[in-house]
């Protein structure tokens, strides 16, 4: 298989499972969070955390 | 048809962008987009931490060292204040200098070389379609998810407490960062290899250049010369990945990370097959276990990681088809390994290239600095290794 039909498939596989995945996953925990603010300055609640400093 | 490819390519990701919003909310879209910039400008720019710690291992070459001192100093710039004013709305990167920072950081360092990408390199390389940083992306899924569950007892081994220079005020922390990173680039400058001059007047003008290149910590023509010239991708993705920086700042709170998203990928995907986070000293506890009974398309790094790896495959597609060598099986394996480290090193370490390196330093935090010192170190050997196997 030449470079150009590899990437292409590669791409088409990759990004499919992703979709899937990310489909199963929100649809399996949907309702049990809270949206927060549009912008994180200025709006007078700190940061949700999950980082990879640990915090 | 260029032009259909880059219409099919920008209605794609504003779907998913759109996508992302209407499933999770206004700030994990923009986020979504912030990420598409991230990867458009890494591939577009060929930005990479790996290669320009590389090219200046082997080559004496400061291009990338140069740009990723003045990502760091824009970065810090235009954030520090932010933080400062921001009465705990924005927060930096900020770890404690424990024995598994300096190991991981050393241990991440010599995987990167391995795996030809660090956190932020591995999703954009795979995102233009490397093949080797398709086979890295699992490993260091598997690598971050365990090495975050154990991050716990690394810590517990000891160390000296965080210190955060913000302490001190927001034009001290800055001040010291600007100075940090202008000594390594006047020290990157002076080691930069040169051609040696045909006649004693021009090595005479040479050697004075160099004293005023390495003084004033700036590129000027003779360590230019000699490496071409600071080529413009290098300035002009430093410049736009600060930008990006300071958005992705001031929407999420909190600086842009790469390995915690990837960490999540990796609980998700074991929780599939039965393991629970219930007891586990990192998954199971706050603010962690809250992330990972959400949805993964509202964390703030899975989104930014997602938007990075589509980007980089539009700014690959814009200009055609890209293509890649496919590597040897050793090459391959060495990879997959490296991944692995990776991906467990960064949790020991606090993060990546992304969340410590360029987070920590831009966030005045001192375990950023550790983690370059260990995490260069470590890529010296990692360079070595890595043409070993490729010999």
């Amino acid at each position: 298989m030449d470079s150009k039909k590899l990437f292409r498939a590669g791409t088409a596989v990759f990004w499919l499972a992703v979709l899937v995945l990310v489909a199963l996953d929100t649809m399996g925990t949907g309702g049990i969070r809270v949206e927060p603010p549009p912008i994180a300055l200025g709006s007078g609640q700190a940061a949700s955390g999950g980082h990879c400093s640990g915090r | 048809m260029r032009w259909i490819t880059r219409l099919v390519l920008v209605l794609i990701g504003l779907s998913g962008v759109l996508a992302v919003t209407l499933a999770t909310g206004i700030r994990q879209g923009l986020l979504t987009l912030v990420g598409i910039g991230f990867g458009a400008v890494l591939q577009g720019a060929r930005f990479g931490f790996t290669t320009g710690w590389r090219d200046f291992i082997e080559h004496r070459n400061p291009q990338g060292l140069w740009a990723q001192m003045l990502l760091l100093v824009l970065a810090a710039a235009l954030t520090l204040p932010l933080i400062a004013g921001s009465g705990g709305e924005l927060v930096g990167a900020v770890a404690p200098l424990t024995f598994s920072l300096v190991l991981g950081a050393f241990l991440f360092g010599a995987a990167m070389q391995l795996a030809d990408g660090c956190g932020s390199g591995t999703l954009y390389k795979a995102g233009a379609g490397a093949p080797l940083s398709f086979a890295v992306l699992p490993t260091f899924a598997i690598g971050s998810f365990v090495g975050a569950s154990h991050q716990p007892g690394w810590i517990a081994l000891g160390g000296l407490p965080a210190i955060d220079l913000l302490q001190y005020g927001w034009p001290t922390a800055l001040a010291v960062t600007v100075i940090g990173c202008c000594t390594v680039a006047a020290l990157a400058g002076r080691a930069a290899r040169r051609p040696e001059p045909a006649n004693p007047v021009a090595k005479m003008q040479q050697l004075a250049r160099s004293a005023v290149a390495s003084f004033v910590a700036q590129p000027v023509s003779s360590s230019a010369d000699a490496t071409g010239g600071w080529a413009r991708r290098w300035w002009i993705g430093a410049v736009l990945l600060a930008v990006l920086y300071l958005i992705h700042m001031v929407v999420a709170g909190q600086p842009w990370g790469i390995v915690y998203g990837i960490g999540i990928w990796g609980a998700k995907l074991f929780s599939v097959f039965g393991w629970s986070p219930v007891g586990d000293p990192f998954w199971g506890v706050a603010p962690h276990a809250a992330r990972l009974a959400e949805p993964l398309l509202a964390d703030v790094t899975s989104v930014t990681n997602l938007g990075l790896i589509f980007g980089a495959l539009a700014a690959s597609r814009w200009n055609g088809t890209a293509t890649f060598k496919t590597p040897s099986g050793k090459r391959l394996l060495a990879a997959c390994v490296a991944g692995l480290i990776m991906g467990y090193s960064s949790r020991m370490a606090f993060g990546c290239n992304v969340g410590a390196y360029l987070g920590g330093i831009a966030s005045a935090s001192v375990h950023g600095w550790v983690w370059f010192a260990l995490a260069f170190a470590g890529s010296i050997l990692g360079v070595r290794i890595r043409n070993r196997i490729a010999a």
